[in-house]
């Protein structure tokens, strides 16, 4: 399992990064393993709005739906469209398939630092 | 308080991830994974553990009768070892549960049920009985294991004789060993690939687990769970009680016709089958045309009108898209017909396809 020590962490398990103004978002390593087989993914469209705690979006694995909570208030700007086509990748390598980038970021959930998100998981 | 299947530790010991299920806790998967699971059984070899299933016997002069008179299908005419499909219907038609009757010898059947109706199945049937028929649930005695897979017989060989081994598609041989242990080995399963269930005491359970494993390892042979389990069925068009069928569904809508001897002289439910006539309803197969993922209980729309509900539902790992089954109303049944499924607020375009979605070559 890994814990990213240079990204924040969301109790929903999506894992935020910002620069310059723009945050990045996806889901965690430990939300992969748990949710087994991705298969398929929906995500919103550019300039749609997102919002703490609300559902952006949504992975499937073969048994399952579960959607992804937002970890900020803001505006998509750009979404993952490679993992559209290749749900797998997340699997494959959570922290480097992420799902949307979002500016004009004006509220953000409380985040966990890696240790902190790590200790959260062991629960 | 669920149950464990005498594989519970060794499932756990390989990692195996432990949900409830029919009144067990089983294995979902692996750490291999749903899909490489289901991929191993379409191109090699999978092993489950179905010890859920239950088995109960029908014994006596009058067994074969009250079969005739519980069951949908005909036992008339069947030899020793052979297997046979079929639904057990209430008075109203509608489905208590599917089954296998196999026979043992005149006078001696075995009856493989669902895990989830074992209890409700137990009951149906002593409240049914007549005659001079001794109907007796031995689940707890047996454990059962499934091999499937292209290799599978490859496989089986390393550990028993060629005679001991059924020929045919639903055959069984009693009495013999697999691995120096007793067991059944019944040519069947639920995953539309060749394969046999072994039934066994429950004390080798995890001795013959280990054996198959050991023998099939050149072979690719991996545990497999739940998850794959389901997915292969729903590739295979396999209806699973509680989906495809219920107690308000009759199997003729279900599309088991093959398994519904109306012209048998009486069985339960016959009279409101034939009252009701021919179904307005029926089951087809869905194949999802662009993208997005249909699950069960769904709502299936022609041109906006409701037609139906959707009965299972996956991304399939070997064909490579999504599919889902559904009773809609027969008038919109035709293969190649356009239907639209409502998935959380957003409607979801399918075509329907002809069944079995995969059939080995």
């Amino acid at each position: 399992m890994e814990f990213r020590a240079e990204l924040k962490y969301s109790q929903d398990h999506e894992w935020v990064k910002e620069e310059d103004g723009v945050v990045t978002i996806g889901i965690s390593d430990f939300a992969q393993s748990q949710l087994g087989d991705l298969v398929y993914v929906n995500l919103p469209e550019v300039g749609d709005e997102v919002v703490v705690g609300e559902s952006f979006g949504d992975v499937e694995s073969v048994k399952a739906v579960s959607e992804v909570l937002s970890p900020v208030t803001g505006v998509v700007c750009e979404i993952n469209e490679e993992i559209l086509d290749a749900p797998e990748s997340i699997n494959e390598a959570a922290f480097d398939a992420w799902f949307i980038k979002v500016k004009d970021v004006t509220e953000y959930d409380e985040l966990m630092n890696a240790e902190e998100y790590e200790a959260f998981c062991a629960k | 308080m669920e149950l464990k299947t005498p594989l519970y530790d060794a499932h756990v010991k390989a990692g195996g991830k432990i949900v409830p299920f029919g009144g067990y806790l089983l294995p979902v998967q692996y750490e291999t994974g749903i899909i490489k699971e289901h991929m191993a059984v379409r191109t090699q070899a999978g092993l489950f553990d179905v010890s859920h299933m239950g088995e109960i016997l029908f014994q006596g002069p009058d067994a074969l009768e009250n079969l005739q008179h519980m069951m949908t299908n005909s036992f008339k005419n069947m030899v020793d070892g052979q297997a046979r499909y079929s639904p057990m219907c209430n008075e109203q038609g509608g489905t208590v549960d599917d089954l296998i009757v196999y026979k043992k010898a005149d006078n001696d059947y075995f009856v493989v049920v669902n895990a989830s109706n074992k209890d409700k199945d137990y009951a149906w049937m002593k409240a049914h009985q007549f005659g001079d028929v001794q109907i007796t649930d031995v689940s707890a005695d047996y454990a059962q294991i499934a091999l499937q897979g292209p290799k599978a017989i490859e496989i089986l060989r390393k550990l028993t004789a060629e005679e001991n081994i059924p020929s045919k598609y639903y055959y069984a041989t009693f009495d013999t060993e697999v691995a120096g242990m007793p067991c059944i080995l019944s040519k069947t399963g639920y995953t539309g690939e060749d394969g046999v269930e072994i039934y066994l005491p429950k004390d080798y359970a995890e001795k013959m687990w280990d054996s198959l494993l050991e023998a099939g390892k050149e072979e690719g042979l991996i545990p497999c769970g739940l998850g794959a389990r389901d997915t292969l069925r729903m590739e295979a068009a396999m209806p699973l009680y509680g989906h495809e069928m219920d107690d308000e569904i009759s199997p003729l809508e279900t599309g088991l016709n093959f398994a519904v001897k109306m012209k048998k002289s009486d069985f339960i439910g016959k009279k409101a089958m034939e009252e009701k006539g021919e179904p307005t309803i029926c089951r087809v197969g869905l194949k999802v045309v662009k993208r997005g993922i249909i699950r069960e209980h769904e709502t299936v729309f022609y041109q906006g009108q409701e037609i139906g509900h959707t009965t299972s539902g996956t991304h399939c790992p070997y064909l490579g898209y999504p599919i889902a089954m559904a009773l809609i109303d027969k008038n919109y049944a035709d293969p190649g017909t356009i239907l639209e499924v409502e998935v959380r607020g957003r409607m979801i375009e399918a075509e329907v396809v002809a069944l079995p979605f995969y059939k080995r070559g």
